[in-house]
């Protein structure tokens, strides 16, 4: 297995965010969390990845076998845990190739390989942006400064095409893409999705899952997650809405 | 005032082709002493290192420091001219120019001494006082011609000694000039430098002032730039390492249409304390200002930056901005910015900003959650912080490494 989440409560600012999350997955699947805004979605995959602002109050989170939580949050992207940003950060100043090629040396070192200088770089990273369809040029600039929400997210699948994740976490990743950039972003993340890696993507659309069938798909509210279905679950949400999950929320908060 | 009057009775008698300015300055000092904290561009200065700078020696027989064990000099500049103000020698007698450059005559340089810096003169500018008071030397050369090589002034520290240094620099019409100036500081040394340069009418200057210190040294700089009509001015500085430094540059725009670009950045770590005091004045319609000023502070360092623009009735049509931002990576730190805008023309477009910041979170976070380690990530981010300012000076600039410089020693 994996990923391996049990009971998991996490607070932001002393507010609970997550009320009791579980969620395994195995190897070669591809897992799907929707849920409305608010739902614990995004806080779900920055406690994954080790955002430091978000405490974990009860519960575990295993990566394959591991205890995630113990570790700091450079360690877990170097053991294979990935996380594409909802918002990718912008970074004025700091080269994006270089940022790309610090961040892939790291996780090469800890996977025994040896580091690769700035020209081996080079043909690695021009092979990869191919995944992408990238332009070179976004290389030469600063870290995600002035790149267009599309060139963004494609930025962090040429992230993760170079890290290549154990794990690889999505957060919203199909949010401001036209239907071409989608397209070509869903491609690359099924490129890269092999038999011992698992993807999860967080999500409130079907038309990504239209792109990339997941294996289970999960709904999240109020924290939890409320129903674990087959691809058949995205396509009801898309036709009925969220709002018949209030009714077995509540019976939930009043069973608890 | 003691303190003073007994410096002052050091000095050699006033004597050659400064004479004029040395009794100025000596008199000066000899009635004003050091400055009050009631003295507003000195109230949040150490007034006690100012004193420690005036117990160092003035002697001229003490070895250069910096040259031997702060960089390695020998590196060739790269297409350029270098040039080693080296107090020890007769300045304006022993350095070669290269073509194009023609050192002023005695007479040149008694009309141009003092001349952009008479713009603005003001009882309070101690440091010029003290360059006045204690310089007998100068370099001071006219630019003309095209093609002119990128020119590198190195200002080496001498051990337990204050250096006072003076130049002039006078660009023709239409000369482009890339100037690189380096003052070097190493263990108990102090620098007293005063830069007068003249643009005349569409002149560029390309100027990098790099302040590496190091060690106790202290540096006080003071520049003066008169602008004349459609000249454009561009002045990169960096203040690094010195237990306390004070940069002070004066620009004016004389007729207008002048455009003048500013950036500055100091890094300040353990107890330094550094400081910018600029002042652009425009005494002509249509001129233009841009104007960056960033600092770091870490540990219980103490950053100040002072920048003042003045717009009277004769500049309409200025366009001036300024913005300061600043970045604290200790809660001992200290940082004080202070925009001043003075606008008397009616027509005008002026506008100032202030930041004062830490690190942010998302931005580490992100880095981290690509596998770069926390300290190398606020590495990153202080470099991409630092490259804003450093991409803009001169080329000669790339040799001396300032960037790793700059971050490598920022925690200690």
């Amino acid at each position: 297995m994996i990923l391996d989440i049990s009971n998991l409560h996490v607070n932001v600012e002393d507010q609970p965010i997550l009320k009791g999350v579980n969620l395994k997955i195995n190897a070669g699947e591809i897992h799907a969390i929707m849920g409305r805004n608010g739902s614990g979605k995004s806080t779900l995959s920055k406690v994954i990845a080790g955002h430091p602002a978000y405490l974990v109050t009860s519960g575990s989170i295993k990566f394959n076998n591991q205890d995630l939580l113990s570790i700091e949050p450079e360690q877990r992207a170097r053991s294979g845990v990935f996380l594409g940003f909802q918002y990718p950060i912008e970074i004025p100043g700091v080269s994006n190739l270089e940022f790309l090629r610090v961040a892939t040396n790291s996780r090469r070192q800890e996977r025994g390989e040896e580091e690769l200088d700035t020209f081996e770089f080079e043909d690695l990273v021009n092979e990869r942006l191919k995944i992408v369809q990238m332009n070179p040029t976004f290389l030469e600039r600063s870290v995600n400064e002035g790149f267009s929400g599309g060139e963004k997210k494609r930025n962090e699948i040429l992230q993760m095409a170079l890290l290549e994740p154990t794990l690889a976490i999505l957060d919203e990743t199909d949010s401001g893409l036209d239907i071409d950039a989608l397209r070509i972003v869903a491609s690359g993340v099924k490129k890269l999705a092999k038999p011992n890696t698992a993807t999860l993507l967080i999500t409130h659309y079907q038309r990504l899952l239209n792109e990339i069938t997941p294996d289970f798909v999960h709904v999240m509210s109020g924290g939890r997650i409320l129903r674990t279905g087959g691809g058949e679950l995205a396509t009801k949400l898309e036709e009925s809405g969220y709002d018949w999950l209030d009714n077995e929320q509540n019976i939930k908060e009043e069973e608890n | 005032m003691a303190l003073c009057r007994q410096w002052l009775e050091a000095l050699p008698r006033p004597e050659g082709v400064l004479e004029k300015i040395q009794r100025q300055g000596r008199k000066s000092l000899f009635y004003s002493g050091l400055p009050s904290s009631k003295i507003e561009s000195w109230r949040l200065t150490d007034l006690k290192r100012l004193e420690n700078l005036l117990k160092l020696s003035l002697s001229q027989e003490t070895q250069n420091i910096s040259q031997s064990n702060f960089f390695n000099l020998d590196k060739a500049a790269n297409q350029g001219c270098r040039l080693i103000l080296d107090p020890q020698l007769n300045l304006n007698e022993s350095i070669n120019l290269p073509s194009g450059f023609q050192k002023l005559n005695t007479t040149e340089i008694q009309q141009y001494l003092g001349r952009a810096l008479n713009h603005f003169s003001s009882p309070n500018d101690w440091a010029l006082a003290v360059n006045q008071a204690s310089t007998n030397q100068i370099l001071a050369f006219r630019v003309q011609g095209q093609d002119l090589p990128p020119l590198e002034l190195i200002i080496p520290s001498q051990k337990d000694t204050l250096t006072p240094t003076r130049v002039i620099i006078i660009l023709e019409e239409k000369v482009k000039l890339k100037l690189l100036q380096v003052a070097l500081g190493a263990e108990n040394s102090a620098q007293s430098h005063v830069l007068e340069i003249h643009l005349n009418k569409e002149a560029e200057l390309d100027h990098g002032f790099v302040a590496l210190g190091g060690g106790q040294a202290s540096c006080l700089a003071h520049l003066a730039v008169a602008q004349e009509i459609s000249s454009k001015y561009s002045l990169t500085a960096v203040q690094h390492g010195w237990m306390f430094s004070r940069l002070e540059p004066r620009i004016i725009q004389l007729n207008g249409q002048g455009s003048t670009n500013l950036k500055g950045l100091q890094i300040s770590t353990g107890k330094q304390q550094l400081a910018t005091h600029s002042l652009v004045r425009f005494e002509g319609p249509d001129g233009c200002l841009n104007q960056l000023q960033k600092a770091i502070a870490n540990k219980s360092s103490h950053s100040i930056f002072n920048g003042l623009i003045e717009v009277p009735k004769i500049a309409q049509n200025t366009n001036a901005s300024q913005l300061s931002r600043n970045l604290l990576l200790s809660r001992h730190a200290r940082i004080d910015t202070k925009p001043e805008l003075e606008i008397v023309a009616d027509d005008v477009r002026c506008s100032h900003g202030a930041t004062v910041s830490k690190l942010q979170e998302d931005e580490l976070f992100y880095l981290r959650s690509r596998g770069i380690a926390s300290s190398q990530a606020t590495s990153l981010l202080l470099q991409g912080y630092c490259q804003e300012i450093i991409k803009d000076l001169p080329i000669e600039a790339q040799k001396w490494d300032i960037l790793n410089t700059l971050i490598e020693n920022i925690n200690e």
